[in-house]
């Protein structure tokens, strides 16, 4: 399944079903979230519209402070309130819409049809519950399984991620594991309840480079046998070539691109996409090319730049850019792209 | 956990071992004063001890400083010994045994009052910050730290017997074969005792649950689906508690100060009143004792702390 | 009145506030006062009970009315009038005045004890922190072995042994708490110590003495000056409970804690003003101390700030149906 990036897309694009939003099993119109800070709001999340469709990994791209991580805790509205805030914006999830549910009905839809993983697996488990206390609780929640079938539950989940010794492992505390370890728990915990969509913000930032490629392997494998869909945040675009089949590219809380991975490789549109690329490191340079990072800074979200929001750091800027924000419109089929400048030119 | 238990016994040692030079060197320091007194006293003068040097000689007070400390210490570590009263012919052993459980008593009540006081309160006055409970909790404890309790219980014990002619009991039943009685004696005190001790554990607690609510782990556990009551309670409140139990060993000593004066405003013979008399007269042993047993029963109330602390924090392992 | 008659009117309607901030960003303190009032105005009121305490102990002399001891033998236990706002003692004394004298007597006490700690903490804090190994270790065990013991135990047995008086008083409770605040002093020390700078200090041979007091020094003046806030409340407290006892500040010096206890007990009955009025003065400084000493805390100390998160269910306002409601109802029109 290593290729998939590269093989995959072309033909899976013809009978991806996203192509008819009314069927995804998610859908986000014009989602606004905002943080206050005494008088001052920042604008996390700016208008953005997606959906994922049934069995697809949708990835969500771009810097730290891009609203990405935002987008994703504001589907579960897993956002502290205060100071959160959703301010617009519809989150349709196999047609019931998340944003008008009453606490009650969110509560049953978090953790069992809609499962997180977080970007920090050494804090985001409980110190001092074990394991088998920690994993149980979406089952004994959500599901009414009962109590002489958990145990052996959670060692079928332990297994499925693939932590060795599980019988050994399940009553130890989380610090007597390593990060990719905990990582796995935190996978087994969101699978308890086999979700339909699985968002993963970051699930391998904070892991070391050779147990990134393992979890991810095992999160695709894992989707893949249940069907399930996932949504995938990562800042790590060489991550999102392998495991995503269509990529949407943030930038201030907007979506600025969206496409097949194929697409967004082969034909980005985007300056900030471009940019994103040339700065990837890439084994099979021709030449021993220089990483090109982007210049300058994102913006302040509490106080963005007029007009186009990546303007400043733009290389194509023109005039029009710095007056008018372009809307996110379709370049070829499927493909989003919101810039004013055809970046061919 | 035995092994645990006895390297931190052993590790005590030497605060021990400064501690009792501290206790024993301090009241020490002026040891010529107790003799004028007790010469001037009548009838010690008429005793056999006629002069100076033969009291002196009878106090053991006539030896080096050091072997005053060293047969001291000896009696305290191999037989339990205190030594005796200098005025009263009884040791020091059985007047502080007879007044400790009164002490204990309003200690431990006082205590028990403010913990189950402060830490609800203290957890929600985190979980709904700003909202009223919050505010009346907050402002309870800014009111509480910033009343003197000596000032509180003089005025517990003057305006009601003003007002209603109603004053404080103080005729102590012993607490098992009287119960109601004997609680009726501590409850006004541990009252007032308990509520300075709360704001202090309220505080802490508010802290921490916020520091705690602030956690990734708090995120998991809302994302798994789980009501509020059951992410505060089960996820929150057990990573809180760690550091408010190291409080409660901080509080002890302020605990075992606050009972002296609360005993002497209500009356209560307790080790306050004991000490207060002695430092009066300057019985010396009676002081030493008491000394050391507040700073022994300091270090005991901490072990226990930390032994607690190995239920609440998997992390804390005793065996190893 | 008008705003059309200036032109910075036009230009910044209805917000003379940047101006102001921008004015008082010039001066640090001001900047300071500004940032307490609008920040966290309970501190700031803390801090206008602070100076009055202050201002009432420098001109005690001035603004009461009588000496602390002066006794008038015909208006014994007078209730407060015209004439006593605050009524008059068993010895015919104007309680006005002694609570002013107290004033100055627990300013004096407070500053003298709470300085002679912070000095203590902050040699203990800073050598043991600094120097480490063997003489961090004794010297912790002492700490340790002085802290088993209660404070106000200690107090009393030290106040046998010295015997009672001002000076006594404030010795003692300097060692004290000097002693059990060297660990604050000593723990952000050890996190300074870390610091690139004093590394590059010490491999450019700066003498310890120049580290210690240039380096080292400033960069834990913040939790210093926290100490010595939260250390006056405490020193105040701790002087009147042993007045209070008896064992402290002995009469006829006008100690708030020695009123309490001598003069208040006695005659509760006759005279509840003698026994309320100290309590409430001890109150309202101490009050005001913690809270200009919270506020301190919050902004010197970063950490403490901010508050915690709140429920993760994100609130949704917006003025309108879901999409798909309005769909729905635009189909059927």
């Amino acid at each position: 399944m290593s290729d998939t990036a590269v093989s995959q897309p072309l033909d899976q694009s013809e009978e991806m079903p996203v192509t008819d939003p009314a069927d995804a099993l998610l859908q986000v119109e014009n989602l606004h979230t905002v943080f206050r800070q005494g008088r001052r709001a920042i604008n996390a999340v700016n208008g953005v519209s997606f959906s994922v469709g049934r069995g697809e990994t949708l990835a969500i791209v771009g810097e730290s402070g891009s609203g990405k991580s935002v987008t994703a805790m504001s589907l579960l509205r897993l956002i502290p309130s205060p100071p959160g805030e959703i301010i617009d914006g519809d989150v349709y999830f196999d047609g019931r819409n998340l944003l008008d549910m009453s606490e009650d009905e969110l509560r049953s839809v978090r953790g069992n049809e809609i499962a997180m993983i977080f970007q920090e697996p050494m804090t985001s488990l409980n110190p001092v519950l074990s394991v088998r206390q920690q994993l149980a609780e979406p089952m004994r929640v959500h599901r009414k399984v009962k109590e002489e079938n958990i145990e052996a539950r959670c060692l079928d989940l332990l297994r499925q991620v693939r932590i060795p010794d599980p019988e050994a492992r399940l009553d130890a505390y989380p610090h007597q594991f390593s990060g990719g370890m905990r990582q796995r728990v935190m996978i087994a915990m969101a699978l308890a309840c086999e979700p339909r969509l699985l968002i993963a913000d970051e699930p391998t930032t904070a892991l070391d480079v050779t147990v990134q490629a393992q979890i991810l392997e095992l999160l695709k494998d894992l989707t893949r046998q249940h069907g399930s869909s996932m949504i995938l945040i990562t800042h790590d675009l060489g991550v999102v070539a392998r495991y995503a089949d269509r990529i949407n590219v943030m930038y201030a809380g907007q979506i600025v691109e969206s496409g097949t991975a194929l697409e967004i490789f082969e034909n980005p549109r985007h300056p900030y996409t471009l940019g994103l690329i040339a700065s990837m490191p890439r084994l099979d340079a021709e030449e021993k090319a220089r990483l090109k990072p982007i210049e300058g800074q994102p913006p302040d979200l509490g106080n963005p730049p007029a007009g186009c929001a990546f303007h400043p750091r733009c290389p194509f800027a023109k005039p029009q850019c710095r007056e008018q924000d372009p809307p996110l419109e379709p370049y070829r089929g499927n493909h989003l792209k919101a810039c004013w400048v055809n970046v061919d030119e | 956990m035995g092994v645990y238990l006895l390297r931190r016994l052993l590790a005590l040692i030497p605060t021990l071992l400064f501690a009792s030079i501290l206790v024993f060197g301090v009241v020490r320091l002026v040891p010529g004063d107790v003799l004028d007194l007790m010469l001037s006293e009548n009838d010690y003068s008429a005793s056999t001890h006629d002069t100076r040097a033969d009291l002196e000689r009878a106090l053991g007070l006539d030896d080096p400083i050091y072997i005053q400390y060293v047969n001291w210490l000896g009696d305290v570590v191999l037989r339990g010994d205190l030594g005796e009263s200098l005025w009263r012919n009884t040791s020091v052993n059985a007047e502080i045994a007879e007044r400790l459980p009164v002490t204990i008593e309003l200690g431990v009540l006082s205590l028990l009052i403010a913990l189950t006081i402060a830490i609800p309160v203290g957890v929600y006055s985190a979980v709904r910050q700003e909202a009223l409970g919050d505010h009346l909790g907050r402002s309870f404890s800014i009111i509480a730290l910033a009343v003197p309790n000596f000032w509180l219980g003089t005025m517990v014990v003057i305006l009601p017997a003003m007002w209603w002619g109603w004053s404080p009991p103080s005729i102590i039943q012993p607490f098992f074969s009287d119960p109601i009685e004997n609680l009726k004696v501590f409850l006004v005190p541990s009252l007032i005792l308990g509520a300075s001790l709360s704001a202090v554990v309220m505080r802490m607690t508010r802290t921490m649950m916020l520091e705690v609510l602030r956690q990734d782990y708090i995120r998991t556990a809302w994302a798994k689906g789980l009501r509020e009551r059951k992410v505060v309670l089960r996820h929150a409140v057990k990573n809180a508690m760690i550091p408010v139990i190291t409080l409660v060993g901080i509080l002890v000593p302020i605990l075992f100060g606050g009972t002296v004066i609360i005993e002497q405003i209500f009356r209560l013979p307790g080790i306050g009143q004991l000490l207060l008399d002695s430092v009066s007269n300057r019985d010396y042993p009676i002081i030493t004792g008491i000394f050391l047993i507040s700073g022994v029963m300091v270090l005991v109330v901490n072990l226990l702390v930390d032994l607690c602390y190995g239920l609440l924090d998997p992390k804390v392992r005793y065996d190893d | 009145m008008t705003t059309e008659t200036t032109p910075a009117a036009v230009t910044m309607p209805a917000s003379p506030r940047p101006p102001l901030r921008e004015r008082l960003g010039d001066n640090k303190i001001l900047g300071f006062l500004g940032r307490l009032i609008v920040q966290r105005p309970l501190g700031a009121f803390g801090a206008a009970i602070c100076v009055l305490l202050l201002l009432t102990g420098i001109f005690a002399d001035v603004i009461a009315p009588e000496g602390y001891n002066h006794i008038n033998p015909i208006d014994r236990l007078k209730p407060p009038s015209a004439e006593y706002w605050l009524g008059t003692d068993q010895l015919g004394r104007d309680v006005f005045s002694r609570i002013v004298h107290g004033a100055q007597l627990s300013v004096i006490v407070a500053f003298a004890a709470t300085s002679l700690s912070i000095v203590i903490s902050a040699v203990i804090g800073i050598t043991s922190g600094y120097f480490g190994g063997r003489f961090d270790m004794v010297s912790q065990r002492v700490v340790d072995g002085w802290m088993c013991f209660p404070d106000l135990i200690i107090l009393i047995v030290a106040v046998s042994v010295l015997g009672p008086g001002t000076w006594q008083v404030i010795v003692i409770l300097g060692l004290l708490f000097g002693i059990s605040g060297s660990r604050i002093v000593r723990s952000s020390v050890l996190s300074v110590k870390q610091n690139v700078y004093i590394h590059a200090a010490q491999s450019m041979g700066a003498s310890t003495l120049r580290i210690l007091v240039m380096h080292i020094l400033p960069n834990v003046m913040a939790p210093i000056i926290v100490l010595f806030t939260t250390r006056l409340a405490a020193v105040i407290l701790a002087e009147s409970g042993l007045s209070f006892l008896g064992l402290g500040i002995p009469p006829p010096a006008p100690s708030w804690g020695g009123m309490l206890s001598l003069d208040g007990r006695s005659y509760m009955f006759q005279a509840p003003w003698l026994a309320i009025i100290p309590g409430v003065a001890l109150t309202i400084a101490v009050f005001g101390i913690n809270m200009f000493g919270d506020a301190l805390r919050d902004m010197l100390d970063p950490r403490m700030r901010g508050a915690g998160a709140g429920r993760y269910v994100a609130a949704v306002r917006r003025d309108r149906p879901s999409s798909r409601a309005r769909q729905a109802g635009g189909a059927s029109q």
